[in-house]
Order: C-alpha cells, then sequence, then structure tokens
C-alpha cells in the first residue's frame, strides 16, 4: 500500500490497482498497475481473492468519515440551542426600509418547534456542545493537513472554473458533465469554504461569549452587534449548506453516500478498463513490484 | 439471504468482490447506527439526569459541571483585571434606557427609610445612607451594557467604584474571600458575584444614570453596574451586601443560567 501510495505521490497523478482479474480476461495479471487518479489506490487488505466485474477503490478515509458525521449531530445541536438563544432577542430581518421580506423568524415557527422561553436551556447546551464542534474541526483540518488530504480539498486555479461548469451543469443549462475528480471545483470549493465557515463560528462566538477579556477579536469583527450578525448569518450559511449538500448527494447516488460510510466506491471493471485506455494515451503504465512485507498471492492460499 | 449473509462473517472465509461490498457496507452502516443509536442515548441520558440542587438549579447535573468547568477554563485563560470593557464619550450613550425587568422593585419601597446593609465578616452590619457613598470618589463610565437576552446598549452610568468603597470602609478582610452577595431590600431578587469580578476597575455602586440620579425603575437609589457581566448580575435596588467563601444564592443561577456569566 505505501509503495503505492509513494509512486502515486512522486508522478503527481494516480495509479491505480487492480483490485481482481476481470472475468473472461484471464491473460491479465492478478496485479497491474494502471493510470488512475490517485485517490483510487487500493488497500491491499481490499484486494479480494476471487475476480470479479466490479472493483473496490478507496475514497474517504476512516477518520475523514468520523470526523463528517460526529460533526452531523454536533452541528445540529449546536444550530437548535443557537435558535434558542436567538428566540430571546429576535430582532434579525432582511428588507427594504419599512418593508419586511423574511423576518427571523416568524411566530408560527417558534411555536412549530416549541423554541420559546428556552434560553437559559439554550446557553447551557450551546456551551457544552461548543466544545465538541472545536474539537472536531480543529482535528478535521489537523488530519487533512497531515494526510495529505487537503491536496483534494483545496481549490485549485482550475476549480472555479471548473465549479462554474459544474453549477451550469446541475442547473440543466450544460449538458457535458464536467470532469469529476475525488471532488470535482464545485466542491473543494464548498468543503473549503464550510471550514472557513466554522473557524468563523467559533472566533465570532468566542467575540460574543467573552467581549471584555476577548475584546479585541470583538473589535476584528466589527464589534458585538456585528459579532452577533456574523454568527447568525453563518448559521444560516450551515443551513442552506445542509439543504443543498443533501439534494447533491441524493442525486450523486447510493454509490457517493456509501463512500461516506464504508469508505470505498464501487466502480465496473469495463468502466474502469474504457477510462484506463482512454489515459494511457498520454501516460504509460508504470509497473509496480510489490513491496516487502506486502502481501502476495501465496499469502492469501496458505495451502498452495 | 440469512444464510448468505451469516456467510460472509466467517473468519476464515475468502471473499468475491461482490461479497466484500456486502460484507463491509452492512458492518460500515451498523457502526454509524450504533453512533446515532448512541447518540441519541446521551441526549436521553442528559436530559433525564436529576436537576442541580443548591445555590443553582434548573439545569441537569451534568450540564452544570460543564458550566462551572468553562467557568474554571475561562477565569483562568482569558480573566484579567486589565481587560477593560471598551467605553464610550457620554455623548454617544442612549437617552431611552430598556426598561426589563422589576424583580425586586415593589412598589412598596420608602426611599427614605432606604440604607445599605453591608454585613461584615466579624457579622457586624454597616449602615449606609446615599450621602455617606456620595462622598467618596466619584467614576463615571460608558459601556455597552449586554443584556443576556442578546441585546446591548450604550449607556452612561456613575457612582462610586466597588473597590474604592471597599478600601474606604477598610473591608481588607471581606476583600479576599471569594464571593460578593448582594438582594434587593425585599430580598426578592439576589445575585451572587465571584470577587475578582467584584473587584474590577470598572465595577461600580451606581447612583447615577445619564448623569442624573437614578429613575426608579433603574433601580434607585443604588445599584450594581459590573461591565464584565450580563445583566442579570447588575443588581437594582441594593438592600443588602454581604461576603462570602462559597456561592451566594443566585436568582438565575437557580433558573438554568451560567453562575458565573461573565462576559
Amino acid at each position: 500500500m505505501r509503495t503505492y501510495d509513494r509512486i502515486a505521490i512522486k508522478r503527481l497523478f494516480i495509479n491505480f490497482v487492480c483490485a481482481g482479474q476481470p472475468a473472461g480476461v484471464p491473460s491479465l495479471p492478478t496485479r497491474q498497475v494502471f493510470w488512475m487518479p490517485a485517490f483510487l489506490v487500493v488497500t491491499s487488505q481490499h484486494i479480494p481473492t476471487y475476480p470479479s466485474m466490479k472493483k473496490i477503490v478507496n475514497k474517504h478515509p476512516l477518520a475523514i468519515r468520523w470526523f463528517h458525521w460526529i460533526n452531523f449531530p454536533v452541528l445540529g445541536v449546536m444550530i437548535w440551542t443557537g435558535l434558542l438563544i436567538y428566540w430571546a432577542n429576535d430582532v434579525y430581518k432582511i428588507g427594504f426600509g419599512d418593508k419586511t421580506l423574511i423576518k427571523f423568524f416568524p411566530q408560527s415557527f417558534y411555536q412549530a418547534f416549541h423554541i420559546s422561553y428556552r434560553l437559559a436551556e439554550g446557553m447551557a447546551y450551546h456551551f457544552i456542545f461548543m466544545w465538541l464542534f472545536f474539537l472536531n474541526g480543529i482535528l478535521y483540518v489537523l488530519y487533512t493537513i497531515f494526510s495529505g488530504e487537503w491536496k483534494y480539498l483545496l481549490p485549485n486555479k482550475s476549480s472555479w472554473r471548473e465549479a462554474w461548469l459544474v453549477l451550469l451543469h446541475d442547473l440543466h443549462i450544460r449538458k457535458a458533465k464536467p470532469q469529476q475528480g475525488k471532488y470535482n471545483g464545485a466542491q473543494r470549493i464548498a468543503y473549503t469554504a464550510i471550514i472557513i465557515m466554522g473557524i468563523g463560528s467559533v472566533l465570532t462566538g468566542l467575540a460574543i461569549y467573552k467581549p471584555v477579556q476577548l475584546g479585541w477579536m470583538t473589535a476584528i469583527f466589527g464589534g458585538y452587534k456585528m459579532s452577533r450578525i456574523i454568527h447568525f448569518v453563518l448559521t444560516i450559511g450551515y443551513v442552506l449548506f445542509f439543504v443543498i449538500h443533501v439534494i447533491q448527494v441524493i442525486i450523486a447516488g447510493w454509490n457517493n453516500f456509501r463512500a461516506m460510510v464504508t469508505g470505498f466506491e464501487v466502480m465496473r471493471v469495463k468502466d474502469e478498463l474504457v477510462q484506463v485506455e482512454a489515459s494511457s494515451a498520454i501516460l504509460p503504465p508504470v509497473e509496480v513490484t510489490p513491496a516487502e512485507g506486502m502481501k502476495t498471492e501465496s499469502d492469501d492460499n496458505p495451502e498452495t | 439471504m440469512a444464510n448468505f449473509i451469516s456467510n460472509l462473517f466467517r473468519s476464515n472465509k475468502k471473499l468475491t468482490v461482490d461479497e466484500f461490498i456486502v460484507k463491509k457496507t452492512i458492518t460500515s452502516f451498523f457502526f454509524l447506527f450504533l453512533f446515532f443509536a448512541g447518540c441519541v442515548w446521551a441526549w436521553k441520558w442528559i436530559k433525564a439526569q436529576p436537576r442541580d440542587k443548591g445555590i443553582t438549579g434548573g439545569v441537569q447535573q451534568p450540564i452544570r459541571n460543564v458550566l462551572n468547568a468553562n467557568e474554571k477554563i475561562f477565569r483562568t485563560v482569558t480573566y484579567s483585571k486589565n481587560h477593560l470593557t471598551k467605553t464610550y464619550p457620554f455623548s454617544a450613550a442612549v437617552k431611552n434606557v430598556r426598561f426589563n425587568g422589576n424583580l425586586g422593585l415593589g412598589n412598596d419601597f420608602d426611599p427614605a427609610t432606604w440604607s445599605l446593609h453591608v454585613v461584615k465578616k466579624n457579622g457586624d452590619t454597616l449602615s449606609l445612607k446615599l450621602d455617606d457613598l456620595k462622598k467618596l470618589p466619584k467614576t463615571e463610565i460608558c459601556f455597552n451594557f449586554k443584556c443576556i437576552e442578546g441585546w446591548n446598549q450604550i449607556t452612561w452610568w456613575s457612582g462610586v467604584k466597588f473597590s474604592d468603597f471597599m478600601k474606604a470602609y477598610g473591608l481588607n478582610e471581606e476583600a479576599t474571600m471569594k464571593y460578593i452577595g448582594l438582594s434587593t431590600p425585599d430580598e426578592k431578587y439576589y445575585v451572587g458575584i465571584d470577587m475578582p469580578s467584584a473587584l474590577h476597575p470598572q465595577t461600580i455602586l451606581c447612583y447615577e444614570l445619564n448623569g442624573k440620579p437614578l429613575p426608579m425603575k433603574e433601580g434607585y437609589p443604588l445599584r450594581l453596574i459590573i461591565p464584565v457581566k450580563y445583566g442579570i448580575k447588575h443588581l437594582k435596588r441594593i438592600g443588602i451586601l454581604y461576603f462570602d467563601n462559597n456561592r451566594p444564592p443566585d436568582y438565575w443561577a437557580e433558573r438554568g443560567y451560567d453562575y458565573y456569566s461573565g462576559l
């Protein structure tokens, strides 16, 4: 596995370990390396013994999956308790002059969710779960830095253009599907933005929580009132992110969703061979000799 | 089907790709389900915990423990008497000060009989009139008053710096105690405040608002202004002041709010 990783990083692209021998193509060696995006490296423990038409390609590391799923309920509690707090002074609205377009929030909304008169409860839970939100966020950021995952997550030069094409495609304006690596340009921008938003929430939260002791922080965000507004707007941002995120996950389908739980995506060998053909026109295949201590065929079949 | 699945989990089984996919999908989703079930269980467990009793209340004991831990952390990490709240020119102060609570401000109050009762450590009581306090140096502050509900107002208050008052009346021994307790003359509203916050240089025993004597509804004749705390601690119409090494009773802490409520 490590050997493959290193090669992948060295070439800055891409290799792929054949997960199993495709049925009906007995002449193919069991392990062969093709050119594929680097994230599609399969760990040796996932290499099954028997041939199949499907291949398992690792997508999300276990740590990222945990950070993701822990964040879900924690952020949920933070938003919920934030609402309980906000109710006590619900002054924000969108409108022009005297005309109000959206009031945050209508009385019916508070009634539907039993939000009224729960300020003390809201603050208590908010100031407990803030630790979980903070710790989970900081561990996620550290993990992406040290594992190298940041390379797939940070936007690059082409991300903005790519994100535009993704948007056009998603709105059914442009037919051609933009290139999809581990994350497309729109995803890179969204997943980086959400981290910046998280940092913003922690800092504006501190600016509101300790506006005297951390007065300098409150000042950076334009004062107490502005800190509160930013904190609130970021929360609305999470809700919008969540809605779009869930819609996109539904559209992307089961294989993509399952990857956030199991870690792998399943690819059809046929599709993959077509892609290999296309990419091998640019780059030649490399041969990889299994590193010492790597599982080999004979390890899998001790009887033979 | 059941046979097929139980077969997958035999330890010595060599799996095909399809079998591996099924097996891994089942186990991973099982762990995700366990995690969510654990979250629900933890939430219900917290909700079912007994409310804390005594000085604080209204909130489950584990939650109170975290709030108390938060107090320790932020008192250690961020609190300093040198951290001052931002002040504004007096002209920035609002004319219509928001009135937000009449607890302890009963109508049967007679200003003529009022005095501030200071209970010393040895049990002696000082009875002070407003004029006694006015003889001490006057401190004025115009700052952004912050209510725990979330609103804030720039307001201008004047009175005696609490630390000046302590020195002037020789309350040095009391100043080494951990808390002060304040209550209205009718004892219907009461707060407890940690000594460092009470002795913060911007904490004042206040008798003037916008340069004029305190209005009745703002706590005439004397109230606390303590910018390092939310408004709930700025007790109006102080009747009794005392000192303690344990937390004095606190009206809002009994109702589930953080005892410290420090800014």
